[in-house]
């Protein structure tokens, strides 16, 4: 006789079986092929799970995680990143009821790390107290918002307008107000690592989705003078590597400038990494406007809508909505160029970790550890992108008309 | 009332965005003022430097800026405000020494440049040698290499791009020797590619050489070669146009090598004040003057100066010293000229 577990032990088995049968053996070439990869896949996932727990340093990391956080953002402001912070987790608690699952694999992504840091005990992990306690506080934000979402579920007009007043007030906390004592200016040349990464990426992307959508819009305009400009900027745009536009505006922008006038580096880079990105958002949104079919305007025409609402309204919520996939790639890009703002010497995540390995003599050994981990940080963050794109795309039923 | 709100929400988003761009813009310009005045006014120094060179420009852990060229920035900000902490260093690529320091866009240039007579005439005004370096090669202490001219037929390890890449192929040419490079992007590469023994010896600024040699496993089973292929005459510079500007900081690096010439430390500065010694009484402000007015700064700015980086010889020590905190690197030609090397001041009088 065969218990019960013993079948469901019995069930799991046969379905592993059944299933590396018909992936990986179900044909003498398929026999093959996994035969010649499955030695090296596993050499592979061997030597490098050695090289990451036995034989790699990450004391270059460890003991530098703070700048490679936030820079060189002066020690007696940290409470305002803490607070920024605190901010967005507390706002991503309360927005955990919010239909569609966006929020909440959002909040998972950014807490799961989080936390997995907090409990890791030190032995195994070399950071400090003061960093784990900023971590719980942050991870706390989350918890209070949550609860007090349990409490009162705000609607989602809300929560848009806190999110954007959210935006307004973060900015203003880490910049600062000139002569103000409480919030004294800090400067954005100490800001830097992930938080400067951050800062290029949200407001690079802030501007450029808008310049797009102008740019597209002016490209399909009549008027040959609007028609005319948009096509020169957009072609002459993409046909320069964002490189040499991050050159253009460090290296001979104060050249052309009178003497004496300085204009902020970070926001010289946020120039150039914005009229790049808009460059190309701009032939996204052209591509999803064309899918809008006429029929469309035609039928907004003849419902007396003026050319403002008919796009507003009609054609642009139609267009953007086609292009959703095309225009997350863009921002993923986006925040993976802004790693190129290293070479004109600004010290983003990349920046930093170089800083890190050339600057000290003791972690010059530490190059490929120091890669790995940006490599690490940008792909948490790439794939959580494209992650809530799926989740956007399917909940907008994108592709199934 | 959907759209409505979404177009408020954007309009926001939009207003945040030009806020942080246009914000961030700031203009400090009135083509009248002198560069004191403008920097008085800003309350801070500025000055371009570097984050990734041992020893000279590094961060601390805790995010500060360290380092030789740091603190001679750091020692003319605490001439002008009296303490050191008014300084921004802002980091700046190689490519963009030229033009930050001819655009007028930082106070004073104290990112590792090397004096040469072009970019005297284009760049802006070279102060005083702080840092006699020079181009060198390092080579395994069992391979049999004694001297640079013993290298012929061997495999260089070179960053590119740089004057260090052009200096070795000129060196070579000019001796008749053949030579295979192996060209990097930064000096961690080299160590790597060293280290692993994919070339014979590499080549670098001397006092680099020192940084890679003291980060090897075992430094001893390496040593630099005596030889020195180039000069790198590592001097701060201040834009054209404003000679007082000039002036002050030459005044403040002929400070710091007059007080360790004179034996005032950040220790003594105080007890010095009293010292029966003429050269440091004026040094220190207590009598007579030497040009600080003139310039613009009080008559005892040179305290302010020792106490917040110490003299000349205790800033190349804190870095690069016996107990330096980036390596370690006889000081050779950057001894004082009574002490048979290169540095020397005017006298303060």
């Amino acid at each position: 006789m065969i218990t019960e577990q013993e079948r469901s032990i019995f069930s799991i088995t046969t379905s592993i079986y059944n299933w590396v049968r018909e992936n990986l053996f179900s044909s003498p070439l398929n026999v093959l092929i996994t035969l010649c990869v499955f030695p090296f896949a596993f050499y592979l996932f061997i030597s490098s799970g050695d090289w990451i727990l036995n034989k790699a340093e990450w004391d270059a990391i460890t003991r530098n995680t703070r700048i490679f956080l936030i820079g060189q953002y002066p020690q007696s402001e940290l409470w305002r990143i803490g607070t920024v912070a605190f901010i967005t987790t507390n706002l991503l608690g309360i927005s955990w009821h919010l239909k569609g699952v966006v929020f909440q694999r959002l909040s998972l992504i950014i807490l799961v790390p989080l936390i997995s840091v907090i409990l890791i005990p030190p032995i195994f992990l070399d950071i400090s107290i003061g960093l784990r306690s900023w971590f719980a506080l942050v991870s706390m934000g989350f918890l209070l918002g949550y609860l007090l979402s349990k409490f009162q579920n705000l609607s989602t007009r809300v929560l848009l307008v806190s999110w954007s007043l959210s935006m307004i007030i973060d900015f203003i906390l880490l910049r600062g107000i000139e002569g103000f004592g409480a919030l004294p200016y800090v400067s954005t040349n100490e800001w830097g690592g992930l938080l400067l990464t951050f800062f290029l990426a949200i407001i690079g992307i802030m501007l450029s989705f808008p310049l797009g959508i102008f740019l597209a819009l002016g490209r399909r305009s009549n008027l040959p003078f609007v028609k005319g400009a948009c096509v020169i900027f957009i072609e002459s745009i993409r046909a320069v590597p964002l490189v040499t536009l991050l050159f253009m505006t460090l290296i001979i922008v104060p050249l052309l400038l009178p003497e004496g006038w300085r204009l902020d580096r970070v926001g010289r880079a946020i120039a150039a990494i914005t009229i790049f990105s808009g460059a190309y958002m701009a032939e996204n949104v052209r591509g999803g406007l064309a899918s809008v079919p006429v029929g469309q305007t035609e039928a907004a025409k003849a419902l007396g809508l003026g050319p403002l609402l008919t796009t507003t309204l009609i054609v642009l919520p139609q267009a953007l909505r086609n292009v959703i996939p095309a225009i997350v790639g863009q921002f993923i890009s986006l925040f993976k160029d802004t790693s190129l703002v290293v070479i004109v010497g600004l010290l983003d995540l990349v920046g930093i970790g170089k800083a890190v390995v050339l600057g000290n003599v003791e972690y010059i050994d530490q190059q490929a550890e120091v890669y790995v981990f940006i490599a690490a940080v940008f792909w948490v963050f790439t794939f959580s992108m494209s992650y809530v794109s799926q989740i956007i795309e399917r909940s907008l039923g994108v592709g199934d008309r | 009332m959907r759209y409505k709100l979404l177009a408020a929400i954007a309009s926001i988003m939009v207003l945040v965005a030009v806020l942080s761009v246009g914000c961030t813009t700031t203009d400090d310009s009135d083509s009248s003022a002198t560069r004191l005045d403008t920097v008085t006014e800003r309350g801070n120094l500025i000055a371009a430097g570097r984050t990734d060179l041992p020893g000279f420009g590094f961060l601390r852990e805790d995010g500060s800026n360290a380092g030789f060229d740091i603190d001679l920035a750091r020692a003319v900000a605490a001439a002008i405000f009296g303490d050191g902490s008014s300084l921004e260093v802002v980091p700046i690529s190689a490519a963009e020494r030229g033009p930050t320091i001819q655009g007028g866009e930082v106070d004073v240039l104290t990112r590792n440049v090397t004096w040469t007579t072009s970019r005297d005439a284009q760049w802006g005004n070279f102060t005083n040698v702080m840092f006699y370096d020079g181009q060198g090669f390092m080579v395994r202490a069992n391979s049999g290499f004694d001297h640079a001219t013993d290298l012929n037929g061997i495999t260089v390890c070179v960053t590119s791009g740089t004057t260090t890449e052009s200096n070795l192929a000129d060196y070579f040419r000019q001796n008749g020797f053949s030579l295979d490079t192996v060209v990097f992007e930064d000096s961690a590469s080299v160590y790597g590619a060293y280290e692993e023994g994919r070339c014979d010896a590499a080549t670098s600024d001397k006092s680099q050489l020192a940084a890679i040699r003291s980060g090897l496993q075992n430094p001893n089973d390496h040593k630099i070669l005596p030889e020195t292929i180039s000069k790198e005459p590592l001097t701060p510079a201040v834009p054209h146009g404003d000679d007082s500007w000039f002036d002050l900081v030459k005044l403040v690096m002929y400070v710091l090598v007059n007080a360790e010439e004179l034996g005032v430390t950040q220790a003594n500065v105080e007890a010095s004040k009293s010292s029966d010694s003429i050269p440091v009484r004026k040094l220190l402000g207590v009598e007579g003057s030497f040009g600080q007015a003139d310039v613009g700064l009080s008559d005892d700015f040179a305290v302010d100066v020792i106490k917040a980086v110490g003299n000349y010889g205790e800033i190349y020590d804190r870095y690069m010293g016996p107990n330096g905190e980036s390596f370690t690197l006889p000081r050779g030609p950057n001894e004082l000229w009574n002490n048979g090397g290169l540095i020397y001041a005017p006298p303060a009088k």
